[in-house]
């Protein structure tokens, strides 16, 4: 599949591979940001219309500037670094988070001509990248010089380093199934119809039906880990607001704030793109070869994934929070077990089809 | 009940030998700006990583100089500052600081003003209830509740609003009668709004109260037995949630209470819904349980209610207090609340002392919350339901 | 391990319930008001604000007869009121609402609404209703000083002018009452004169007796 480079020559033809290269770059931050809005937006009123309100509705129609007057706001808020705190890291920790979600952005697939990096290895380079938020939420939580902020980074590190591995478990799984690492090949694969998505036991004929229940539950476990990681609801012990303010970014404002508040979106996106690519045939159309032209097939990876955007966001304004060592037991007791014995299923299904 | 309390099946607490360990603590100052103190409570509190090893309560960040400064306005003047002890149920702080009055005074209050009373106090009580349950909710995480909730505690509000004026800060009862006359509606909206908390309460129950994230977060948590709630003085729905069947609405009756027929939920050993007899969610389940009963009260209310006659007749023109004191009680929505009142027979009191409900069962918080986590102390505290204006008065 | 399966679907199931009801509520109408669009003034049914409303305050100053109660009563003191008498020279002669004499110009009748706790007692203690809530509750400003509310109908010049007019009548009638008083001691002296001449004349002759006594 050399198909995503299409873009990246059809540019380059004209200015050059490095500019091609910075201009194909571009187009990631500027989905992550359009999408950030979006997401904010759509977070404030879904909220809002579930509690019964109107939510935003001033700032112009519907209140559809809101996110971008949040935007401003925070741009034109002081950017307080706290007597005490360790400067150098406390500076770099927000964009060392946000780089996290950025470097994961590039290799997803957005239709089968367009990878804004190709990778062969997708998806191993998504489990790895995506610990980089750790070091991030350490350093910022450390640096503050605060102890709510060390509280809620001690919570996030060890929330995350343990639900990397049933997530690691279900990608594998998938992988296992696939054959393949890479993100385009794994989405191709799902083409023809919702029937042949992962969730769904994958492209093989009717006697993959007993591999059903194994995948939907890889799938479950899959969002609830996908949900840890994000620091959401019903997991998002780090930033508890009832118990520590709000955790390891108590200290930051403005644009530092912005940051991690633009990565938690980031990696919501990040987290639901994977989950539409690798259980939810990524950028190909759910009813087979209909709508399924490279352009539509944009529209099919952003929906599935904002669809997944929108679970998230309702189960957060549905769920109360778990406490840190219930937030283990289900990581250790309850999702590693399951995700085992479905990875066992899901190989065997490899190895069969 | 040492042993139920050492049982760890039965307790979620983490028992370590801390002499064992030479571990660093840390200190951690909650309050009193944290969003989670109720107010302005201030916990110094000491932690081994997530583990409450000790806390110390600091009060007095909103100390109001509440009895001295009785002692120098007369006994009408009183009842506003009354209201702002624990401004979350206003009303049933005036009713018992009124009755003393009264019974000092020794003015009789017709029933038409007794059976009102006691709805308004009802109708405050479910108001009061419907906040402790959401804000509780909003302790373990989930905003939702606390807005579903609070349309409920609109409609409370609103026909307080229209018996008295005023929203939150009532001065609706005063010696002799109420303030102002009842509303022509008043009953048809009685009605409704029993009938929409009800509904409200079954969805809350869906959402928030049987969800299993929420059990587990409050079952075997902050386990209050028996005896230490009889010890610390505890009353309401705390010691109701300990098992112990106390409440003066029952026990010593007072104003019309002994007209309506109703049952004081308690959580006793043994008959547990969910989790064990004292702990965080049986607390919580006798707030559930008492917004029921107190629909119940209103029900009978409104049948019980007479049409005619005036509910301001009987105040009288210049309130005349004879020398003497006196100690009343009722029922607030948090506990025993009492006032002792000392007249030397001029137009002040002597001397007026609250016996505030919050201050009293506050004092259990350190004794119940250290071995748990530093969540759980949280949970602990919304489950007592404190409010801050009455602890430091 | 029955248990701990039937623990997970217990957990699940829970949730998925707690989605239902948050799903359902996601297509209720909204409960709230835009509230500087929609006053709750000029909101139609039942919920629009009540009319014994405890808001701000609002002197009627036809009707106040500035007997000091609502000030009495008052439990955080916010209510200043000074009266000055009326004076019978004055060329206004004032009314009240209710056709009355008025006996006490309101030369100052402030409220503090940065103190005031809307606690109703000065409206119940008033005897002509004179002091009322009024449907005004959106009065915050920027300077508390603004909050300390005139109502005397009256400014500085006019309350030194009724003052002055008032001490000129007090004047005058201790002037009177001093021309009378004068009057009548002018008429008691006259009277003393007389009486004391003929006293005198008593004295001298029984000084002079004292005299020749003496000499004796
Ligand atoms: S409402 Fe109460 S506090 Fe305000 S002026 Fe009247 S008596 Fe004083
Ligand atoms: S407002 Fe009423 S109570 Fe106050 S001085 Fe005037 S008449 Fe008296």
């Amino acid at each position: 599949m050399e198909n995503h480079q299409f873009l990246f020559n059809f540019i380059s033809e004209y200015t050059g591979d490095i500019l091609a290269g910075v201009l194909i770059a571009i187009i990631p931050l500027a989905l992550l940001l359009v999408y950030a809005l979006v997401a904010i937006y759509g977070e404030l009123k879904i909220a809002s219309f579930i509690q019964l309100k109107l939510g935003p509705m001033r700032t112009g129609k519907w209140g559809l500037l809101q996110p971008v007057a949040e935007v401003f706001k925070l741009l034109q808020k002081e950017d307080i670094t706290p007597d005490g705190a360790d400067k150098p890291l406390f500076n770099l920790a927000p964009f060392i988070i946000f780089l996290g979600c950025y470097a994961a952005l590039s290799v997803l697939p957005l239709s089968s001509h367009f990878a804004p990096s190709g990778l062969n290895i997708g998806l191993f380079f998504i489990i790895a990248i995506s610990s980089l938020a750790v070091l991030g939420i350490v350093m910022g939580g450390w640096a503050s010089n605060n102890k709510y902020s060390l509280i809620g980074a001690m919570r996030s590190v060890s929330q995350i380093i343990s639900y990397e591995i049933p997530a690691a478990m279900c990608i594998l799984g998938v992988a296992s199934m696939a054959h393949s690492l890479d993100m385009n090949v794994i989405s191709a694969q799902q083409q023809g119809g919702f029937w042949n998505w992962y969730v769904l036991g994958g492209p093989a004929g009717i006697s993959k039906i007993w591999l059903i229940p194994f995948t939907v539950v890889m799938f479950i476990v899959y969002f609830v880990t996908s949900l840890a990681e994000t620091n959401r609801t019903p997991f998002d012990v780090p930033e508890g607001e009832s118990e520590l303010v709000a955790g390891y970014h108590t200290e930051y404002s403005g644009m530092k704030f912005a940051f991690f508040y633009l990565a938690e979106y980031g990696n919501m996106f990040v987290v639901s793109a994977i989950m539409t690519v690798i259980f939810f045939g990524g950028w190909s159309s759910p009813f087979g070869d209909f709508l399924n032209s490279p352009i539509w097939q944009i529209f099919w990876f952003i929906a599935k994934s904002m669809f997944f955007v929108g679970l998230q966001i309702w189960l957060r304004w549905t769920l109360p929070r778990t406490r840190v060592d219930q937030l283990m037991y289900l990581c250790w007791k309850i999702l590693l077990p399951l995700s085992m014995v479905c990875f066992l299923a899901m190989a065997l299904g490899g190895m069969l089809y | 009940m040492e042993n139920n309390l050492e049982n760890t099946t039965n307790n979620n607490k983490i028992n370590i030998e801390y002499s064992q360990f030479d571990s660093e603590r840390m200190r951690l100052n909650a309050g009193p700006q944290h969003p989670s103190t109720h107010g302005v409570l201030r916990l110094e509190v000491e932690l081994d990583g997530e583990i409450v090893t000790d806390i110390i309560p600091h009060l007095g960040y909103l100390h109001r100089c509440f009895e001295k400064h009785c002692e120098n306005s007369n006994y009408n003047q009183i009842v506003p500052f009354v209201d702002r002890l624990d401004y979350v149920s206003a009303i049933n702080n005036e009713f018992p600081y009124v009755m003393a009055v009264e019974k000092l005074a020794g003015i009789e209050v017709s029933e038409k003003v007794q059976i009102l009373r006691a709805m308004c106090a009802e109708i405050n009580r479910i108001a009061n209830h419907l906040l402790a349950i959401s804000a509780f909710g909003l302790d373990s995480g989930a905003f939702t509740p606390l807005l579903f909730l609070f349309r409920e505690r609109e409609f409370a509000l609103g026909i307080l609003e229209k018996l008295s004026g005023a929203r939150l800060l009532y001065n609706y009862f005063c010696p002799g009668g109420v303030r102002y006359e009842i509303y022509s509606d008043f009953k048809k909206d009685v009605k409704v709004f029993i009938d929409s908390v009800r509904l409200a309460m079954k969805e809350m129950e869906d959402l928030l109260i049987f969800n299993d994230i929420f059990i587990k977060r409050t079952e075997k948590i902050g386990l209050l037995p028996k005896e230490v709630a009889i010890n610390f003085a505890c009353s309401g729905p705390v010691a109701r949630g300990s098992g112990i069947n106390f409440d003066i609405r029952k026990s010593a009756p007072y104003s019309s209470y002994d007209k309506f027929d109703f049952d004081i939920p308690v959580v006793e050993p043994g008959k547990e819904v969910v989790g064990v007899s004292g702990d965080c969610w049986s607390r919580n389940w006798v707030r559930v349980k008492e917004i029921e009963e107190s629909c119940k009260i209103l029900e009978q209310g409104i049948t019980l209610l007479p049409d005619e006659g005036s509910v301001t007749d009987g105040i009288p023109k210049k309130l005349k207090v004879p020398a003497g004191e006196v100690y009343c009680k009722a029922e607030n929505t948090k506990g025993e609340l009492g006032f002792y009142l000392v007249s030397n027979g001029s137009d002040k009191p002597e001397r007026v002392r609250a016996r505030a409900t919050s201050f009293v069962n506050l004092a259990i918080l350190p004794s119940i919350s250290k071995g748990y986590m530093f969540a759980d102390l949280i949970m602990i505290l919304g489950s007592i339901d404190i409010v801050l204006g009455e602890v430091d008065r | 391990m029955i248990n701990y399966l039937k623990n997970i679907i217990k957990g699940f199931s829970t949730i998925l319930v707690g989605m239902k009801v948050t799903f359902i509520n996601l297509f209720r109408p909204n409960v709230t008001v835009q509230y500087p669009n929609v006053h709750p003034l000029v909101r139609a049914g039942s919920d629009k604000m009540p009319d014994n409303a405890r808001n701000k305050l609002n002197v009627i100053i036809p009707k106040c007869t500035g007997c000091k109660s609502c000030e009495k009563a008052c439990p955080v003191n916010c209510i200043t009121i000074e009266t000055t008498k009326v004076a019978s020279i004055d060329t206004e002669k004032p009314l009240m609402e209710d056709g009355k004499k008025r006996v006490f110009w309101l030369s100052q009748f402030d409220i503090d609404f940065a103190k005031c706790c809307f606690c109703g007692l000065c409206t119940i203690a008033c005897p002509t209703s004179a002091i009322v809530h009024s449907t005004d509750f959106e009065y915050s400003c920027y300077d508390r000083n603004e909050l300390l509310v005139h109502f005397s109908p009256f400014n500085k010049e006019q309350v030194a002018e009724k003052k002055r007019i008032l001490a000129e009548e007090v004047k005058q009638k201790a002037e009177k009452a001093l021309a009378d008083k004068q009057a009548a001691e002018k008429a008691a002296q006259e009277q003393n004169i007389t009486d004391s001449k003929i006293k005198s004349s008593d004295d001298q002759t029984s000084a002079n007796q004292n005299i020749q006594n003496n000499s004796n």
